[in-house]
């Protein structure tokens, strides 16, 4: 137990201290944080002061668009005809204009309505111009119908009009089976991307003692298991930090956002009380999906997931590490001998990427309940229906019967893997087949 | 003195071939013991043996008188196989540290010991290299340090001089003598035949997974010897010829004599005397072990080590 903790704290410092290792921890996520500030920050600045001048020749606003007070668009009214406007635009008095013509028809929208610019719009802010003055629009339409705002309010149909419910009589909430969908999804592509990562980590860690001839001084104090174990458990030790160190600055950077830009900030909290004009709809509807988003979020049990997630994560990691571990001690020199043995590891992971996608959909298929007990792919297909929820995506006695398997799975890779390696890491100079792997395996004493 | 370590009919087969087919000996403590052998004798599988990294077929071996427990006797043996190698991107003194704790040492001891031996070979400024930075005869001192670090009872040397020019292989040859002066037993394979001449007390010769020599370094020189003389002499040479013995080898001032069955060099000296010839040195040519070794294993059909990966 001593040496492989001591071979496990050597594979970990060795790592740790390298560079790639802090650029690619701490490096990754400020550079995602970086593009998500970025684009927040054009989001945010497309537009500043952008000065429109109205010309209301048909007195169809009574010298108020709508009710919003935003510094990005900036309606004046003036009253002035074509020529004068063009003549103050390219004075640059203002950025554009727009006029409407006299006796323009509410209804048949004749004669049309002409906006011009000094230079081409953005798309944000041509959108932007584009909502305001049709949604303006809209709203004097209907009352030129006689419908009052109030009416059109209780004549929308709410989202909750049909009650969804499962045989337990629990709500089916549609953002939740959405978010549960997408929590799914995203952890067991994690635990895929983990697999492949920091099993080849292991391979490569294996292949480098071979190649570099010294195995042998190693093996002659310390068991080719318990230098194996070490090496597993010190990898999966970087593994571990890597992905707290990652959960950390990701959720930490986040509440940054808030105090880089006051405006995303502003308008989260402003929005809910918005007047009930319909400009606000829009915006009521939005800051409505966002509460049930939330409400979602609150109703998805995340101890079980995270728990889930790192005991599958562990799981899955060191049962495939074992099998990678084997495959490096069996390559050479070249490192295109790899390749072919690494597809039998790799065509599993790959089939429960498959399952995974299937699964989310439709947690209580068979394929996923098969998926999701077989060790070789349950990592990541029980991610996904874990995200449901118990029972709803996973009944506690199959979540229970697929961790005990993903134990004896990890047991049973390792004891192989231990046999091949025992063997391999001393093997120089022959190309391995799987068919010798497979005879080290089982034939040998 | 009693034994270090005893063999006794070990075996060990590949998928078809013995690499080591019944082979026994013993190996005194304080002594060097040469392991000797062409290329694919079995040396190397019998060695891993000995350091616990492969069980034999069957056989017994015996450890300071007690069956072999690769589990405890490890921290009593250091081992330098002739693949060496160390992790390139560590650093020389961490490196050290480590192979020094996996032998069982705790820190403290670890870096005292490791600051003793860098010392000695004046090292101490490698500490922070890293090994791809060194040069091979620099490793190859560095992987010395690591093996006898711990002051194992059993120092195993598979080529320990191969890389090393003459002035680092006469530091590491002083060492080994002075480890062996202070009670380690040193197992020294190699094929180079004068170090081992040089070197070693007790000599095993084997061939094919078999051995087929055993004993002290004059012992084996005495048993093949083929009484052959050197005679050197002073004036100029007669005609000689005498039944005691036949002229192999003839100079100006220089004879080298074969003396035949049921005579003794006391004869040789008789009959030179008798002709008056003035002798300036007569002395036994003994066989080399280079002769040796190729007289044993010529003709055997020594294979390759291609075997061994079967």
């Amino acid at each position: 137990m001593n040496k492989i903790f001591l071979v496990a704290s050597r594979e970990f410092k060795t790592r740790v201290q390298k560079k790639t290792f802090l650029l690619s921890t701490i490096g990754l996520p400020i550079l995602i944080f970086g593009f998500y500030a970025l684009m927040i920050y054009f989001q945010v600045k497309t537009t500043d002061n952008f000065k429109v001048a109205v010309s209301d020749q048909s007195k169809l606003f009574n010298g108020k668009i709508d009710d919003k007070k935003s510094t990005e668009v900036i309606f004046s009214f003036i009253d002035a005809d074509t020529a004068a406007l063009n003549k103050k635009l390219i004075e640059k008095e203002f950025d554009a204009y727009l006029f409407i013509p006299n006796g323009y028809n509410l209804q048949s929208g004749e004669p049309q309505i002409a906006f011009r610019s000094s230079k081409a719009l953005g798309l944000m802010t041509r959108e932007k111009i584009e909502n305001r003055i049709n949604n303006a629009l809209e709203e004097k339409k209907l009352l030129a119908l006689n419908i009052s705002k109030g009416q059109l309010d209780s004549a929308r149909l709410e989202n909750n009009a049909i009650s969804f419910t499962t045989n337990d009589g629990k709500k089916d909430n549609e953002t939740k089976v959405g978010i549960s969908y997408a929590v799914g999804m995203i952890a067991g592509f994690l635990i895929y991307i983990i697999l492949f990562v920091y099993g080849t980590m292991v391979m490569r860690g294996v292949m480098e003692e071979k190649v570099s001839r010294i195995a042998e001084v190693i093996v002659s104090s310390v068991k080719p298991f318990e230098l194996m174990l070490g090496k597993i458990f010190g990898i999966g030790a970087v593994g571990l930090i890597q992905f707290i160190i990652w959960f950390v600055l990701v959720f930490g950077l986040q509440f940054l956002i808030p105090v880089i830009f006051p405006e995303v900030a502003a308008g989260m909290q402003s929005a809910p009380i918005q007047p009930g004009a319909m400009g606000a709809v829009n915006v009521a509807k939005e800051s409505g999906a966002l509460q049930s988003i939330m409400a979602g979020l609150a109703e998805i049990n995340f101890t079980l997931i995270i728990g889930c997630f790192v005991f599958y994560f562990l799981g899955g990691y060191f049962m495939y590490a074992a099998l990678f571990a084997a495959v490096g001690s069996a390559v050479n020199e070249d490192p295109q001998d790899a390749q072919s043995l690494l597809l039998p590891i790799m065509m599993p992971i790959i089939f429960a990427m498959v399952i995974m996608t299937k699964a989310v959909n439709d947690p209580n298929s068979t394929l996923a309940i098969f998926g999701s007990l077989f060790p070789l792919t349950s990592p990541i297909v029980m991610m996904a229906r874990v995200a449901h929820g118990v029972p709803d995506g996973v009944t506690v006695v199959q979540l229970m019967a697929s961790m005990a398997l993903l134990v004896i799975g990890f047991l049973g890779t390792t004891w192989v893997a231990a046999k091949i390696y025992r063997t391999g890491i001393l093997m120089y100079g022959k190309k391995v087949t799987w068919k010798e792997m497979w005879k080290w395996a089982f034939k040998n004493n | 003195m009693h034994n270090i370590l005893e063999l006794k009919n070990l075996q060990k087969q590949y998928a078809t071939q013995k690499a080591v087919d019944d082979v026994s000996f013993s190996i005194e403590q304080g002594s060097i013991f040469g392991l000797l052998g062409p290329n694919g004798a079995g040396k190397t599988t019998l060695l891993r043996m000995i350091t616990g990294i492969f069980y034999p077929d069957s056989g017994d071996l015996l450890f300071d008188g007690k069956p072999f427990d690769p589990q405890n006797d490890f921290v009593h043996i250091g081992y330098m196989p002739e693949e060496r190698g160390l992790y390139k991107k560590m650093k020389i003194g961490e490196q050290a540290m480590y192979l020094a704790q996996l032998k069982g040492l705790s820190k403290s001891e670890a870096l005292e010991k490791i600051k003793y031996w860098f010392k000695k070979f004046e090292m101490e400024s490698w500490w922070n290299k890293k090994v791809e930075d060194l040069s091979k005869g620099m490793s190859q001192k560095l992987q010395f340090v690591t093996t006898v670090l711990h002051e194992p009872k059993l120092i195993i040397l598979d080529e320990p001089f191969s890389g090393l020019d003459p002035l680092n292989a006469n530091l590491i040859k002083d060492e080994i003598y002075g480890l062996a002066q202070r009670g380690s037993t040193i197992i020294f394979s190699t094929h180079r035949m004068e170090q081992v001449e040089e070197i070693c007390d007790h000599i095993v010769l084997m061939n094919l997974g078999k051995k087929i020599l055993d004993g002290t370094v004059t012992d084996v020189k005495q048993q093949f010897k083929e009484n052959k003389f050197n005679v050197q002499f002073k004036g100029q040479p007669t005609e000689l010829a005498s039944p005691i013995f036949t002229i192999e080898h003839q100079e100006k001032q220089q004879l080298i004599v074969k003396i035949n069955e049921g005579y003794t060099s006391n004869h040789v000296l008789n009959y030179l005397l008798q002709q008056d010839v003035l002798i300036e040195r007569f002395n036994e040519i003994l066989p080399s072990l280079n002769d040796i070794f190729i007289h044993l294993v010529e003709g055997s059909k020594a294979t390759t080590r291609a075997f061994q990966n079967n």
